[in-house]
């Protein structure tokens, strides 16, 4: 009996969700002697006419991983969704957005612009802009458009199930890829659609092991600006921790290194905005009932948008600033 | 034909419900613009609520409650007195005017005074006009979707 096949993409990331895959340690080699890798463009050497010459649904599993922002990602997207039976949305980026989503703050004309002729690290006068066409002497030269607003894999292709993380951690990786294994191996059913992998229902909270009591918050800092207690909740100091607003499943592994939460893992079950769940619960422990000292207390939290929406503004609400 | 916003209005069960019940039975009129959603409580309404409306077409939310120290739940229009300025700086981060996020303390003997927020706002908004939000839904031909 032929292998599954099994193929792993970037789109738009930094690899981090590869080298993850890589960290489940001995356990790749069971990937590799039970899966037949046919596409994995950061690891090996593949090019996308392998993936367009083979028939529909011929990849058994696809594990997905990076934002959609540009029209090379888009194709891809497409491509792998129509050659594959299950795709997975791999990592923070493609399952909501993740950082490249933040660019949803600005438009694209504006991020050129800084990029490309205001940076301080180019060469002065120097303005060359990418062009998605360009005629050379060797032919015309096409590059991807890159978008406006950066999308999140569901919003642009039907997706199957979601693992979420910044990246995903390698025990849940490890987890996830023997539950594949067994339930291809033993014809077990699929979890149903929808279903997100390798994380808990709960919040980031519920693995938290500091102590929690009342909190009454006068003021945000930031973590360089107190020498935290390292063993009470990191909100109660004042510190803008996302743990409440925070699927869990990874383990808490940034607050038990005195790191507040970023909220990599994504809404958990039943939210549909994490920056605005944030929004909610942050404000309810503020201390004052007095308008303008609420004012001086929400002035005090550093970059509210970015932190609340740090990887789920492609995936929010709103989707994007209003330009 | 002149503009005509949608509101979508926030009220808490115990006080400001009563009260624009208060202006009805009264027969005190304002303009039609407002939905009204029961809530039990002002500390019920998530600043997701208020973002989730004006996706779905909202030119502007009106949050009313129980004036402060009045609260049925004690401190939970407390909670909305400071989760309302942060769903305000959220929405400036986002590109909407926080204008038109209004909070108001309406008891349920103040039908009047709801008749005149309810109006008052709606002009504010006539005046504003529309909400427009763009590239919510993916839309393939916007963004230039294949090669050149």
């Amino acid at each position: 009996m032929p292998k599954p096949k099994l193929a792993i993409y970037w789109a738009a990331s930094c690899g981090g969700c590869d080298i993850a895959i890589l960290d489940i340690e001995t356990k790749i080699l069971d990937v590799a002697a039970f899966f037949d890798v046919i596409f994995w463009p950061c690891a090996m050497d593949f090019k996308y006419d392998d993936v367009r010459a083979m028939p529909d649904k011929s990849i058994t599993l696809t594990l997905f991983n990076g934002s959609i922002r540009s029209s090379e990602n888009y194709e891809i997207a497409q491509l792998l969704r129509a050659k594959s039976v299950v795709l997975c949305a791999f990592g923070s980026c493609a399952a909501e957005g993740g950082i490249p989503g933040l660019a949803n703050f600005h438009s694209k004309e504006a991020i050129c612009e800084y990029v490309y002729k205001q940076s301080p690290s180019l060469e002065p006068g120097n303005g060359t802009m990418p062009q998605p066409e360009v005629r050379a002497p060797e032919g015309l030269v096409r590059i991807p458009v890159l978008w406006n607003t950066v999308r999140s894999l569901d919003q642009v292709v039907d997706v199957d199930y979601v693992i979420p993380g910044c990246p995903p951690q390698s025990d849940q990786i490890a987890a996830v890829v023997a539950a594949v294994i067994d339930i291809l191996s033993n014809g077990k059913p699929l979890p149903p659609k929808g279903t997100v992998l390798g994380a808990t229902e709960k919040t980031c909270c519920d693995e938290c092991k500091r102590t929690r009591n009342v909190k009454k918050i006068k003021g945000f800092i930031r973590p360089f600006e107190h020498l935290t207690d390292p063993n009470v909740c990191l909100l109660e100091q004042g510190i803008v921790c996302m743990g409440p607003a925070t699927r869990a499943g990874c383990g808490a592994k940034c607050v038990s290194a005195g790191v507040p939460c970023r909220g990599c893992y994504g809404a958990p079950t039943n939210v549909r905005d994490q920056g605005a769940k944030m929004a909610s619960a942050l404000a309810s422990v503020i201390d004052s009932t007095d308008p303008e000292e609420i004012e001086r207390i929400l002035d005090s939290i550093p970059d509210p948008l970015g932190t609340f929406y740090r990887f789920s503004l492609a995936e929010s609400t709103l989707r994007r600033t209003q330009v | 034909m002149s503009f005509e916003p949608k509101i979508i209005g926030f009220l808490c069960n115990w006080c400001s419900y009563t009260g624009a019940d208060l202006a009805g039975t009264a027969r005190m009129k304002y303009p039609a613009n407002l939905m009204s959603i029961r809530v039990m409580c002002s500390g019920r309404v998530d600043p997701g609520f208020v973002l989730d409306a004006f996706r779905r077409g909202a030119d502007g939310v009106l949050v009313c409650g129980c004036h402060p120290g009045d609260c049925h739940y004690v401190d939970g229009n407390h909670k909305c007195m400071r989760r309302m300025p942060l769903t305000r700086r959220i929405m400036k981060g986002m590109g909407i005017d926080p204008a038109r996020l209004r909070l108001e303390w309406v008891s349920a003997s103040e039908g009047a005074r709801f008749r005149e927020i309810v109006s008052e706002f709606t002009e504010q908004l006539r005046r504003m006009g529309p909400l427009e939000l763009k590239e919510i839904e993916f839309d393939p031909a916007l963004e230039g979707a294949h090669h050149a």
